[in-house]
């Protein structure tokens, strides 16, 4: 436990909370690698999941990548582009996308292929034109599933991100490597337990998230009142 | 494919190195995550605390559970010991749920028949319950395994010997085929403990084999 009481000691330390290699600049670091990471991968594996479920074909391929993602270890794709492109930010973003990519594709496309059929017929038969039919139906239905390929992306993105600290000085995994290094188990421990903590805090959000998207966005019964407006206003006007 | 052709006894020891990682921390992981999921599954309450935990110690992220791991139970860090924990932690945390939902699968009125003729609580859960709870059980074992293995590669950081030390030692000398090799080890490894649980699947539930063509063709008729 006197371990635990050192990592203690360095995380009360304010030496350890200012300039380059202070806590907050190395937390926002981390975050901004996994905000970009998860957002360059949302981009492609989004819509490419919103047209396989919705047009359901390539399904297969969604279900072999997703299996063959979690065969592959982290740290292997993170030094082949290390080895790649050079140490730095380029390699190790590279691969972080690569390792978000499956999980939102994958979530994106079980959640709008998981969409009644019946439903969707019903909105064309109601009128609803086929952009309308997705952003109206499909994706607010989807939403719960989609948010949690998500939360899932994000999990495994901030968990890697420690390790992209191994070929980039970059984000929180820098205490660890430098500890692990140097012997210094208080550093390595208190940056052990500020990854932690981060990615529980991003786990209980997204988590949230994903309620609030079940409850408010697909929950029909609770569903926006203006939404309902602009479809009563269709036949009247 | 000249540093392969140098190396492959290398290759093989850190194989086997991995393996030995691997598998008992899968095994632990199950013998952990039933009765935990069977116990889950009857009381409702204690079931939700019980994943509702899990899923937060999966969301732990591997390198600083290691880390971690070493200061709670005072293990040595370089060590099998603090590999093989932090590995069965994952294990459980997948697996304790789909165990509850395993045995939530299995029909009750199976159960109850099971009763009426004469079986005792115990023998249910060895003779009913836990056979007819293998098929989704197995599924869950497989994806633990697959990450397992995986995850092994990480305590090569630490210093703990596995084909994570192809791709650590790879990257640091910069032989991209050493971290190539290390990698397609790892993928062939999950794989192939992937097919051996499938096949001992296969070969624990042997009724769940002809059931399944005559279900379709009573489909065809329809």
């Amino acid at each position: 436990m006197s371990l635990l009481m050192d990592a203690g000691a360095w995380l009360g330390d304010p030496a350890n909370w200012s300039g380059d290699n202070g806590v907050p600049t190395r937390t926002v670091q981390h975050l901004a690698i996994t905000g970009a990471a998860v957002g360059i991968a949302a981009a492609v594996a989004l819509p490419a999941g919103v047209l396989i479920g919705h047009t359901r074909r390539g399904a297969g391929l969604v279900g072999a990548l997703s299996g063959a993602a979690r065969a592959i270890p982290t740290l292997g794709l993170l030094t082949l582009f290390g080895l790649a492109y050079g140490i730095g930010l380029k390699a190790s973003l590279a691969a972080l996308v690569v390792l978000a990519v499956p999980s939102i594709l994958a979530g994106a496309y079980a959640g709008v292929q998981a969409v009644d059929a019946a439903t969707v017929s019903a909105a064309r038969a109601v009128g609803m034109r086929p952009r309308q039919v997705l952003f109206g139906v499909e994706l607010p239905l989807a939403a719960p599933v989609v948010v949690g390929g998500v939360r899932a992306a994000v999990l495994q993105v901030v968990a890697t991100a420690t390790l992209a600290a191994y070929i980039a000085d970059y984000g929180l995994g820098r205490y660890l490597f430098a500890g692990l290094k140097s012997r210094d188990y208080a550093q390595m421990l208190a940056g052990a337990l500020l990854v932690a903590a981060l990615a529980l805090l991003l786990e209980l959000a997204f988590a949230a998230a994903q309620r609030y998207a079940a409850t408010r966005i697909a929950d029909p019964a609770r569903s926006d009142r203006n939404d309902t407006r602009t479809v009563q206003k269709g036949p009247t006007s | 494919m000249t540093w392969l052709a140098l190396s492959w006894e290398y290759v093989l020891e850190l194989t086997r190195d991995h393996l030995l990682l691997s598998v008992p921390a899968v095994l632990l992981s199950v013998l952990i995550a039933v009765p935990i999921g069977r116990l889950a599954n009857r009381r409702r309450v204690l079931g939700g605390l019980v994943t509702g935990a899990a899923t937060l110690m999966y969301a732990i992220p591997a390198l600083p559970l290691l880390i971690i791991i070493p200061a709670v139970f005072g293990f040595p860090l370089r060590s099998s010991a603090t590999v093989v924990t932090a590995l069965t932690v994952y294990g459980v945390a997948l697996l304790v749920r789909t165990a509850a939902d395993a045995f939530g699968s299995v029909d009750a009125e199976v159960r109850d028949a099971a009763l009426a003729v004469g079986h005792s609580p115990r023998s249910v859960f060895w003779h009913v319950d836990l056979p007819l709870a293998i098929p989704v059980l197995l599924s869950g074992t497989r994806v633990v395994a697959v990450s397992t293995v995986s995850l092994v590669t990480i305590g090569a950081l630490i210093g703990v010997p596995g084909l994570g030390s192809l791709l650590t030692d790879g990257f640091q000398r910069g032989i991209t085929e050493e971290v190539a090799v290390g990698v397609v080890a790892t993928i062939v490894v999950a794989l192939v403990l992937d097919g051996l649980l499938l096949a001992a699947g296969r070969a624990l539930t042997p009724w769940a084999r002809t059931p399944r063509r005559s279900a379709k063709t009573a489909g065809g008729a329809r």
